[in-house]
């Protein structure tokens, strides 16, 4: 697919900024094929995916607010994170050549990737250069954001995904539907079969016990971590001040990747910078206590550059924009850099509970998904992108936002997005109805005669006084609500009538009356 | 004390029932209430689908119709449109608006209430006299709920009604999927979270669901009538103005 804005324009320089460029169209996983709508009308349609999410969520949710309300500090912690991350995202660039100062002093090498296709590249040549045609995967968001899977199998190069689910995923050949929980949308069953199918050798025997298929999946994958040279590693905090790079995990399975590998490449979204390694305390509290609902996740791994003898002789950090600069450069949508990827958002949102991940079509799902993908792929209003109907996959409930370990308000982003898009796409059939509403109401004397004519619905109403049927685009409402016909009389209408002072008169006297035989405090 | 009702451009048109009851509600406990005439809607549609340059004027007419420092307070008996004027008219003014519109909406922000928190917190009542022998469910909206926080204000309100058998509703914070043009932009997973709503509250085995919103009862309502539930929707404030005097004659529901 190309780029529907063209080529970035390359002229004298004029004294201008550039705009900073967004991931680029038709590029990795930061774009579904159909709009939210749509992609929701299928999954809305699999009962199976709705049980399993309605299921897991609510176990999660349960966990988390279990783990996050016996914590007294709770409040300052989010409150902390915060501010850490706002501080972060203001002096991003300085903080970034320190950390690449850093690992270069303790043996490591840094790699500046301004997109997807760059940093796919960059990691191609590394592993070419080991001579192995095969790489471990921690599980890793950024990775998937910018499908290097898929670019490594077109070089011939074969990636193993390590994560138990990713593994799931990756041999069914599917993509990931929750940033934590990525093979949510499968049950024990299907899982058997994609074992039974993809695992060589693995026994024809296997049943769906959840410890039996642990099991096939580990003798599988234990072969590999012992024969693999080169392995890909996201990062969950990058600590600027010494160069430590952190990944928390859950199985274990990323700490083989991370220390038995001769080489060990990381990608790393460049927002997840944080200054200091004392942040980290903030951050291992709460990253485990929103996303798994665990008081600390079973396995943090933290290592600096290169340890002689120990783990990695060859280190690689790629630091990744792929839109980044492009979301920083946004006063109002910076602050969806500072997500850690805990997943709490997906856990308590009733939109995402109903659908799933996939019809959001990006790496990332979700409330924060709906604002942080149009912003680092962009969403081309005008062009039909499917990623200008994210901001609008909402109800703007707010749960989002009150679960959010860093306090991103997700909902007034979400309002934000939907203005920016509204104010690209230039004129709409709904744009002319907001002005022509608007005109309507900003002038009380049409806004009065609207009022009467609205009275007119009355008249298709059936005999319970309600409207079954509306035309387009109310049908999707009015099949399954029914609406009520306007009163024969607004209220302006009847507070200015007789009826109206008379009714009011009653009540002050009624009021009066109950004050003298029980008088009530009031100011 | 002198309340300016702000009547809300749904309520004034389709629920005016629920505006009645929260005038009479006021007016019974000895305030006087004032209807500015050229009020018309706070823009909340227009600013949550996008648009903010449009409802400028809405915003602007707002801050004129309730700017009068003779009003001590302004009303309104919805969670989302009070949240709209709280939180929402300050961003339009800062980005689209003059200095005097910014002004203007500063002023008159923080004298706007929703009904429940104006009877708790500022007229520091939770018994308001009413009656109403039902059995009740209470939904949270979410606006009330997240972005003005009246946590348990409206269900002290409700636990002091005379006669009142309030049931508690199941995962009752869960969004009903109203959302304004969320409802119809995503009209089919509006539905699945609006089923799921529904099934809370016919288990409850209410006769009546209350709210503060008439848009999420609109909703809500619309729901319980296409299924014929037997369920109605009611404002609180209609519950809230029911007395011994002038009680509340429930309609028949759909069945």
């Amino acid at each position: 697919m190309s780029s529907p804005t063209g080529p970035a324009t390359q002229g004298t320089f004029l004294g201008m900024p550039a705009v900073p460029p967004r991931s680029p169209y038709g590029t990795g996983h930061l774009r579904g094929e159909r709009s939210f709508p749509r992609a929701a009308h299928d999954e809305l349609g699999n009962g199976q995916l709705r049980r399993n999410l309605g299921k897991a969520t609510h176990s999660i949710r349960a966990k988390r607010l279990a783990v996050t309300g016996e914590l007294p500090d709770w409040e300052q912690l989010r409150d902390t994170g915060s501010a850490i991350k706002t501080d972060t995202m203001n002096r991003l660039p300085e903080l970034l050549e320190q950390l690449e100062r850093k690992v270069t002093e303790r043996g490591g090498t840094v790699h500046w990737a301004r997109d997807g296709v760059e940093a796919n590249e960059i990691v191609t040549r590394l592993v070419r250069e080991t001579g192995s045609d095969e790489v471990l995967k921690v599980k890793s968001m950024a990775t998937q954001e910018i499908g290097l899977n898929e670019h490594l199998a077109t070089q011939g190069i074969a990636a193993l995904e390590t994560d138990l689910a990713e593994l799931i995923v990756q041999l069914a050949d599917d993509r990931p539907s929750h940033i934590l929980v990525p093979a949510i949308h499968r049950n024990r069953e299907e899982i058997r079969e994609i074992f039974l199918r993809h695992i060589p050798g693995v026994d024809p025997a296997l049943d769906s016990d959840p410890a039996r298929l642990a099991a096939a999946a580990r003798a599988f994958l234990r072969e590999k971590f012992m024969t693999t040279k080169v392995a890909v590693s996201g990062a969950n905090f990058g600590i600027a001040e010494t160069g430590t790079l952190a990944v928390v995990e859950s199985e274990g399975n990323g700490r083989m990747c991370l220390t038995l590998p001769e080489t060990l490449i990381t990608v790393m979204g460049i927002e997840k910078v944080l200054p200091r390694f004392q942040d980290l305390e903030v951050f291992l509290q709460l990253l485990p206590r929103s996303s798994t609902g665990e008081r600390m996740n079973p396995y943090t791994s933290l290592w600096t550059g290169v340890t002689p003898g120990d783990g990695p002789q060859e280190f690689h950090l790629v630091l990744l924009d792929n839109g980044r600069t492009a979301a920083l450069a946004d006063r109002i949508g910076r602050a969806a850099l500072h997500c850690i990827r805990c997943s709490a958002c997906l856990n308590v949102c009733p939109v995402y509970e109903r659908t799933g991940g996939h019809a959001y079509g990006s790496t990332y799902p979700g409330p924060i998904g709906a604002v942080l993908t149009p912003q680092l792929a962009g969403m081309h209003g005008a062009k039909g992108d499917p990623n200008s109907s994210l901001p609008y996959a909402s109800s703007l409930c707010g749960a989002c936002f009150d679960a959010c370990p860093v306090k991103i308000d997700i909902p007034s982003l979400l309002v934000e997005l939907r203005h920016q898009h509204t104010e690209q796409s230039g004129t709409t059939a709904e744009k002319l109805a907001m002005k022509a509403a608007a005109a309507v109401m900003k002038r009380p004397g049409l806004f009065t005669a609207a009022q009467k004519a609205a009275g007119l619905g009355r008249v298709p109403a059936g005999r319970d006084g309600t409207l079954s049927r509306l035309p387009p685009p109310l049908n999707g409402w009015s099949d399954s609500r029914d609406t009520p016909a306007p009163p024969q009389q607004t209220f302006r209408s009847w507070f200015a009538s007789a009826e109206g002072a008379a009714a009011m008169r009653a009540a002050a006297e009624e009021g009066a009356r109950h004050t003298d035989d029980a008088p009530q405090e009031e100011s | 004390m002198r309340i300016a009702l702000f009547a809300t451009c749904l309520g004034d048109t389709l629920f005016p029932e629920a505006v009645k009851s929260t005038a009479v509600l006021l007016a019974r406990l000895g305030h006087d209430v004032v209807f500015p005439p050229q009020q018309t809607c706070c823009g909340q549609m227009h600013v949550n689908t996008g648009y903010q340059r449009e409802p400028v004027p809405l915003v602007r007419n707002f801050a004129e119709q309730f700017g009068d420092p003779a009003i001590e307070a302004v009303v309104v008996p919805s969670g989302s449109c009070a949240g709209s004027v709280r939180h929402q008219h300050e961003i339009v003014a800062a980005r689209y608006g003059d200095a005097a519109l910014r002004a203007g909406v500063a002023a008159v922000r923080t004298k706007t209430y929703e009904l429940s928190e104006f009877l708790v917190d500022v007229l520091d009542l939770t018994d308001v006299g009413a009656y109403f022998p039902h059995r009740v469910t209470y939904h949270p909206t979410c606006h009330s709920l997240r972005m003005l926080r009246v946590g348990e204000k409206p269900l002290r309100l409700l636990r002091a009604v005379e006669g009142i058998d309030l049931v508690e509703l199941p995962e009752a914070d869960a969004c009903c999927g109203f959302g304004g043009t969320f409802a119809v932009k995503n009209a089919e997973t509006s539905t699945a979270m609006l089923r799921d709503k529904m099934d809370h509250i016919t288990g409850t085995g209410a006769a009546v669901c209350t709210a503060g919103d008439s848009s999420c009862l609109m909703h809500i309502g619309g729901g319980l009538s296409r299924i014929r539930s037997g369920t109605r929707t009611l404002h609180l404030a209609q519950i809230l103005a029911a007395t011994r005097t002038t009680p509340h004659v429930l309609t028949e529901a759909a069945r």
